[in-house]
């Protein structure tokens, strides 16, 4: 009947709550001010500025203009590579944060330091640089053309490859940390209950890896689908074949079609906000099956 | 400085975290707020360090209405939980931090501060870890920095958070007798907040008991331990055995037993119960009497200053579990007398026995 | 020295095995990333150190450099205000709409670069919300520097804010409090508190922020014009001289634009490292 050995000192969950009400700390009308004064000016405004102007259209005409073959022809191409640029970096990346995190190698200091270079690199140089690379005559090129007889560069493959190099981050960057603070005790006790290697990793340490890992997907899938810099150097940029969805918008912009470049936008800005919306919820998810805080 | 709190409320969203607490703290004492989590006693802290806002009620600061005043010029002295050092400064900076904010007329000269600086790490006796920083100390040390620094402003009164919460015990122990030496050289009010009874009871001069917003009891550590105010208070400071019955007469009626009580507030005929330390129930053998409640032997813990018996309740009480507290000569002494053996029948009766009524009771016993 | 996970018998994987992984792992980091990277210096460098100098030093890239530091120096420090008074209300503050607001905060990592240009076009060009006052003003911001400007600020602003808010939280206020409470105030708890705590991710979003701001192409080329001389970037430039077919003088000044972000590499892995040991004495702490 001792009551006291059941009062253990942990923090009350109401100090997190009382932060709510008042706080001594000053400056928050200030800076909250401020920073929505400049999302108001830098985001909100222009952002609604192409949603207002797209609805001049009537529902028709814009329609007409969004789901015309050749707009079409570019959302299959962008989203499609774009999606295949994804699985590829989650596989890849998902390999390399495995071997940063778990193994030894020579390199491996680099290899970290320059996973983020797609981050770093301004997309054009990264677009000339694939360019040259897969070319006819390029390092790569020479021998893909030669030897198996492919075709990258100026061609949807080339739409592929450059969406690959500016994902490699994402995937890596977000499954790493958490691969980091996966306890070995949890594949300690899955190989004591008598767990194979591979048993213990499908079943123990994918599940953890899951969140993070398409949250990593989708972060690349998003980029991919507004890259532009590094696209149009090596895509050839042939309509209906290798143009994709933001090149249509310049194209339309060079043509003073300023309604039509808006319309293509508004598609393109509901695509990103519902994308954003799917990595918020794969965060929180992440954070909740990691105890992560992002 | 003294201190006092009038009606003080305070709502997190719907969770009552104070209601209506008023209390005076007399200068130049030690007090611990004593409860367990979640009972308030933080917010209570953070309030009369204008840390925290009360939703009504004032604060009281040497007779003057501080309820508006900013927790800048209150002259308070905070000590966290987690200490709060300001890991990128040395503890020197650290300790220094108070007198360099200061607008440029009050400062003092920089010799000035350095000479305070070095007296207040000597008075925590830390006076060669100047250089360091904070990481590079242990969880005590980073108390007594955290402690001088609180000091450099010179404060009216000290609150202390938890000071000792996050230290391991024995250094915790330590710590305790150094901080109430301390306070006997400084006399400076000060306000501890713990969830530790032993702690509380052995630093403070005075103890605040909370419970859910409210406060219990309000008394000398020998006070509030001997003579608990409310059920709450009992179940808190150490351990009890409760005996459910119904108040009669002076007496407690459990079946076709009964106990002697106290004197009680207890209406006659009321259901209750009467809660007694383990250290005032008697074991004796004669198991035919009327008086006390019988019990089987359990287990006899003999090891340290007091041993323990455990028994089961049999009977009018069984199912119920009780725990009796004797120093090793008077468990000898029984032994020899009765034997104690494991499964025997024994009758238990309580030499000081507080009588509550069923409802009051329910909190001390959960 | 191995890692704990090659020395532990249950996280271990057979050495045919991780030496699969590390192979693949490494060719698809080589073909993607280290030879792209590799092809930059040698097409820069083929013709000729003459050539490459003589592409750096001409008059358009000189004043494609000189436009892309100002862009730069404009962009990063509003965007470092604003990422600390974002941090700041975000971190040590709970309100309502918190979660949108990081959305929004959010936002230009996933809005395609050409889509920001269009927008300013569309409030700041001549048929745009504001093109017809501008123009009676004398005013031009589309097809001239502060078009560039306010792009390049749309495409980096997250950046230092998103460095800083997780960190902040972290932290909790504590340390802040005590400052208060020790007589400090908000700028003094601001200035010698807060941000000397968040010093390394601090510089670290700073040079990322500016890694951006000097890179960005899809939207600045969409507002830009592409004068030369005038409202031409180093990244546009590459560009023009790209599609002039001057390669080597493109890859002359892409490398510029690779060295850079070779240094913002270096500093970064330089930051994280001393993040990792504040955050290890941060843990000693408790």
């Amino acid at each position: 009947m001792s009551l006291s050995s059941a009062l253990e000192p942990v923090k009350p969950a109401y100090r997190k709550i009382a932060k709510r009400n008042y706080s001594v700390l000053p400056g928050f009308s200030l800076s909250l001010g401020y920073t929505l004064f400049y999302l108001c000016l830098i985001v909100i405004l222009p952002i609604s500025a192409v949603f207002i102007r797209a609805s001049e259209l009537s529902w028709p005409e814009f329609w007409e203009i969004v789901t015309a073959p050749r707009v079409m022809a570019s959302y299959k191409l962008t989203f499609g590579a774009s999606l295949a640029a994804a699985a590829i970096n989650a596989v890849f990346g998902l390999m390399l944060a495995w071997a940063l995190v778990r193994y030894t190698f020579p390199g491996k200091r680099v290899v970290d330091a320059l996973i983020d270079l797609p981050f770093a690199l301004p997309t054009a140089v990264a677009g000339i640089a694939l360019t040259a690379l897969y070319a006819q005559n390029g390092w790569i090129g020479q021998y893909l053309e030669g030897v198996f007889g492919i075709k990258v560069a100026y061609t949807p493959l080339g739409v592929l490859v450059a969406l690959i190099f500016i994902g490699v981050p994402f995937v890596v960057r977000t499954v790493q940390p958490v691969l980091e603070d996966l306890e070995t005790e949890l594949e300690e006790a899955a190989a004591s209950l008598g767990a194979r290697r591979w048993q213990s990793f499908y079943y123990v340490v994918l599940p953890v890896l899951t969140p993070a890992l398409l949250t990593g997907f989708a972060l690349a899938f998003a980029r991919a689908v507004g890259e532009y810099g590094s696209v149009i150097f090596i895509a050839g940029n042939m309509p209906m074949v290798s143009e994709i969805t933001p090149l249509i918008i310049i194209t339309k912009l060079e043509q003073f079609d300023y309604l039509g470049a808006t319309a293509v936008a508004a598609v393109m800005l509901v695509v990103s906000f519902l994308l954003l919306l799917l990595i918020n919820g794969l965060q929180a998810w992440t954070a909740k099956r990691t105890g992560r805080s992002r | 400085m003294s201190i006092e709190v009038r009606n003080i409320n305070k709502k997190f969203g719907s969770f009552v975290a104070l209601d209506n607490i008023s209390l005076e703290f007399e200068t130049g004492k030690l007090v611990a707020l004593l409860g367990p989590s979640g009972c308030g006693k933080t917010t209570l802290l953070r309030i009369i360090a204008g840390l925290e806002q009360a939703d009504s009620g004032d604060v009281v600061l040497d007779g003057q209405n501080s309820s508006t005043t900013h927790v800048r010029e209150r002259q308070v002295g905070f000590v966290f939980q987690h200490y709060a050092l300001f890991k990128h400064m040395t503890v020197f900076d650290n300790v220094a931090f108070g007198m360099r904010m200061k607008p440029r007329k009050e400062r003092l000269p920089e010799p000035m501060i350095s000479k305070k600086v070095h007296e207040l790490l000597q008075l925590v006796q830390l006076d060669w870890l100047a250089d360091r920083f904070p990481s590079q100390l242990s969880g005590g040390q980073r108390q007594r920095i955290a402690l001088a620094r609180a000091l450099a402003v010179e404060p009216r009164v000290l609150l202390l958070d938890e000071p000792f919460g996050a230290l391991d015990a024995k250094v915790r122990k330590e710590l305790r007798r150094w901080l109430r030496k301390l306070h006997d050289e400084l006399h400076i009010t000060s306000i501890f907040v713990t969830h530790d009874q032993e702690e509380a009871l052995e630093v403070a001069d005075q103890v605040v008991l909370m419970d859910h917003g409210h406060v219990e009891q309000v008394g000398a550590p020998d006070e509030v331990y001997n003579r608990p105010a409310t059920p709450f208070v009992y179940g808190f400071l150490g351990s009890v055995n409760a005996f459910h019955g119904r108040s009669e007469a002076g007496k407690l009626i459990i079946g076709d037993q009964h106990l002697t009580h106290e004197e009680s507030t207890v209406q006659h005929g009321e259901d209750a119960y009467g809660f007694s330390r383990p250290h005032e129930l008697q074991i004796l053998p004669d198991i035919e009497d009327a008086v006390g409640v019988l019990a089987t032997v359990v287990r006899v813990l003999s090891f340290g200053v007091n041993s323990r018996v455990e028994l089961d309740g049999v009977g009018a009480v069984d199912g119920q579990h009780f725990e009796v507290e004797l120093t090793p000569d008077q468990l000898e002494d029984i032994k020899q007398r009765i034997g104690l053996e494991r499964g025997q029948f024994v009758r238990l009766l309580p030499s000081r026995l507080k009588l509550f009524s069923r409802d009051s009771a329910q909190q001390g016993i959960k | 020295m191995q890692t704990k996970f090659e020395r532990n018998i249950a996280t271990r994987e057979p050495a045919w095995l991780k030496w699969t992984i590390i192979s693949l792992g490494l060719l698809f980091f080589i073909f993607f990333l280290v030879m792209p990277l590799l092809s930059i210096f040698y097409e820069a460098l083929r013709r000729g150190i003459d050539v490459y100098w003589e592409s750096i030093t001409e008059p358009d890239a000189l004043a494609a450099v000189r436009l892309t530091l100002l862009v730069a120096v404009i962009s990063v420090p509003l965007n470092l205000v604003f990422g600390v008074a974002a941090a700041w209300c975000i971190a040590k503050f709970d309100f309502p709409g918190k979660h949108i607001l990081l959305t929004f905060i959010d936002l230009p990592f996933s809005v395609s670069p050409v889509v920001v240009g269009l927008m300013y076009v569309l409030v700041f060009g001549v048929n745009g919300w504001f093109g017809g006052w501008l123009q009676a003003n004398d005013l031009q911001i589309i097809f001239a520097v502060p078009g560039i400007v306010l792009a390049t600020i749309f495409v980096t602003f997250p950046f230092i804010a998103r460095e800083l808010i997780p960190l902040m939280e972290a932290q909790g206020r504590d340390e802040e409090e005590a400052a208060i409470v020790l007589g400090a105030s908000g700028w003094q708890t601001l200035w010698y508190v807060t941000l000397p705590n968040v010093k390394w991710a601090l510089i670290y979003g700073v040079i990322l922020s500016n890694a951006r701001a000097m890179g960005e192409f899809g939207a600045v080329s969409v507002v830009s014009g592409k004068i030369r001389g005038l409202t031409n970037t180093m990244p546009l430039h590459v560009e023009i001289l790209y599609n002039e077919y001057m390669f080597a003088a493109a890859f002359a000044v892409a490398s510029l634009l690779a060295l850079l972000a070779l240094v913002t590499l270096i500093i970064k892995t330089l930051v994280e490292h001393k993040a990792a040991q504040t955050q290890r004495d941060f843990a000693g702490e408790h």
